[in-house]
């Protein structure tokens, strides 16, 4: 098995610098609107790391266990890191947020709840998630919030691992073979629906927005569309034509993938709450 | 001259060179210096070599599963964060230790066959179960701990990539072993009901993690030849009884019992006296018979299988791209 010389798809990122515990020891408290728009962007990151943990151990090559684990690694660390400065308004602990919210209080987008189904399904996901979120980050690390613009500044240097992770295999799984290719452009048919909700403003976030705090998400999707669509094509692949999923917006359409996902990761700590670990 | 002169020559140049090559070699073992993957070895050494290097990088490969089982439901995110740091890092030693045994000329395609085909062996450890949160830091703590004692004297091993390799893995492991050992001890310091998933933890673990150390010296036809060849240092039963003395203060500090009623210090000896292990049950596992083999089989198969397309398409896509590259520097000459 070879891959094509000198464009790995398994580099490594640079791992998580900034730990949550660099939260709590800061000191900072988060004011209720800004934690809530953290829980926004934390959820997404534990949805994804959730998903993309259960990878470890059954990927297609075992270059693609390091490099899945390390981006599922860096997902949970954003989530940590969000979920940490979210708390603060609560005076929550991250755990405290992960294991003992119930389904309808995450915040997290139906597309990173979905099924890994096969590697090009995961692999959409990823294309399309790594762009928004560089896109994100870019813009984010300009945030009047000093500790979402350092979280940010962190996130970017991953993210930009993960959008060439995902674009260097989309090419090789598009432009690949018959099967590949049908596999690749099916996984962008399922994951397709729930990309206009990445997209979605709200009240929340054009006030957060408004006061240079958030990045306003609809402001995102003309740089996504100028990123993903040449992907795409080079991937001999075609822009799936599905209309986009009915709700999605945050305040409680979300995916029954996620109460799944949920029961999973919350039961050992359920079943004894308030122990340490 | 005839054919047969020069066959015969032939022959005879062979002799002198292996000859030749044996010396050099047995004067590298009794300096105790390095084999380089260039220098002539003995076959003996080099497939004992592959044959053990090759079985731990699978024990790496399987050895994902038991704890990978657990990162959907570790119990904090911290705590989720360190195992995929440490299942990721099984893959990865299970690559360098792959590459180590391809130094030898066996690649890496025949050895995961070897595995896939259940032709080559992995520790048996990795054939039980992962069944409670508590086994994720017994399987740190004593099946990394036993493994720590086996590799560290590993690194000085004769044949270099293998021994450089180690020292690598050694560092990773010792990680590994304090991570298991921190879970332990937060779940002994916990509720009676987490002190009481830690001890049933060791209970399972205890006996098969000192079998991890291969059968008794009087049973284990190979390690003497390893020994003489400086790949293995110490015996069986010295690794084992290496181990044994440390862990017993390590379970006391958790306050955890050992499941060994024969287990006390010896004043004379100077170690810790422990009971005979079921050597019936290693046995069995070895052959086949473990709680999970057909699983852990199963697992790294579906894995194999399951991506052999994305596999595929990617040396579809490496050959398009060469392709490519030719028609187009074919083209620059023709425009030329």
């Amino acid at each position: 098995m070879s891959f094509a010389a000198g464009d790995s798809a398994t580099k490594q990122s640079a791992g998580n610098a900034i730990t949550p515990e660099d939260i709590i020891a800061a000191g900072k408290k988060a004011p209720e609107d800004v934690a809530t728009y953290a829980l926004y962007l934390g959820d997404d990151a534990l949805m994804l790391a959730q998903r993309l943990g259960h990878w470890i151990s059954r990927a297609p090559e075992m270059e693609e266990d390091v490099a899945l684990a390390n981006i599922a690694q860096d997902q949970l660390g954003h989530a940590r890191f969000l979920l940490s400065y979210a708390g603060s308004a609560w005076d929550k602990t991250e755990d405290d947020l992960a294991y003992f919210r119930d389904e309808d209080e995450f915040y997290s987008t139906r597309i990173v709840e979905q099924e890994n189904g096969d590697f090009a399904q995961t692999i959409a996901r990823q294309l399309i998630f790594a762009i928004y979120q560089y896109e994100l980050f870019t813009r984010l690390m300009d945030s009047a919030d000093e500790t979402l613009a350092s979280v940010a500044a962190k996130a970017v240097k991953e993210v930009t691992y993960h959008l060439d992770h995902a674009a260097q295999w989309t090419l090789r799984l598009g432009d690949g073979t018959e099967e590949s290719h049908r596999r690749m452009q099916a996984g962008l048919y399922y994951m397709w629906p729930y990309v206009d909700e990445l997209f979605n403003d709200d009240d929340l976030l054009r006030d957060l927005a408004d006061r240079g705090i958030a990045v306003l998400p609809s402001t995102l999707r003309e740089s996504f569309d100028r990123r993903i669509e040449p992907i795409i094509e080079q991937a001999t692949l075609t822009q799936p034509d599905v209309p986009g999923a009915w709700g999605g917006d945050r305040s409680g359409n979300f995916s029954e993938q996620r109460g799944h996902i949920l029961t999973e990761m919350q039961v050992l700590a359920r079943q004894f709450p308030g122990v340490t670990w | 001259m005839s054919t047969t002169s020069i066959h015969s020559d032939v022959a005879v140049a062979d002799i002198e060179e292996e000859r030749a090559g044996q010396e050099r070699f047995d004067q590298i073992i009794a300096e105790d210096s390095r084999i380089e993957p260039r220098d002539w070895m003995p076959e003996g050494y080099r497939k004992t070599l592959v044959r053990q290097i090759s079985q731990h990088a699978h024990s790496e490969i399987i050895g994902m599963q038991p704890e990978a089982n657990w990162i959907t439901r570790a119990p904090s995110l911290k705590r989720k964060m360190i195992l995929m740091a440490k299942v990721q890092d099984e893959a990865g030693h299970g690559l360098y230790l792959y590459s180590a045994a391809e130094t030898l000329g066996t690649s890496r395609e025949e050895m995961v066959q070897q595995l896939l085909s259940g032709k080559a062996k992995y520790s048996s450890i990795f054939n039980y179960p992962a069944r409670s949160w508590a086994d994720v830091g017994a399987i740190g703590w004593l099946v990394d701990g036993a493994a720590i004692q086996n590799q560290v004297p590993l690194c000085r091993a004769s044949y270099a990539p293998y021994g450089r390799a180690m020292v690598r893995i050694c560092k990773e492991e010792s990680f590994h072993q304090r991570q298991g050992w921190e879970i332990l001890y937060e779940l002994s310091n916990g509720t009676p009901e987490q002190k009481q998933m830690a001890q049933d933890a060791v209970n399972r673990f205890y006996g098969p993690a000192l079998q991890m150390f291969g059968p008794p010296d009087d049973n284990s036809p190979n390690s003497q030849q390893s020994m003489a060849w400086n790949i293995k240092r110490f015996s069986n039963d010295e690794l084992r009884q290496r181990f044994v003395d440390m862990i017993v203060p390590q379970a006391q500090a958790l306050g955890l019992t050992l499941p060994d009623p024969d287990l006390k210090w010896n004043e004379e000896r100077g170690h810790y006296d422990f009971g005979e292990l079921d050597w019936d049950e290693f046995m069995s596992v070895i052959k086949g018979r473990g709680p999970c083999s057909v699983q852990r089989m199963q697992h790294r198969r579906a894995a194999h299988d399951n991506g052999a397309w994305v596999r595929e398409a990617a040396a579809a896509y490496a050959e398009k791209q060469a392709r490519r590259q030719q028609d187009a520097a074919d083209a620059h000459l023709i425009g030329a």
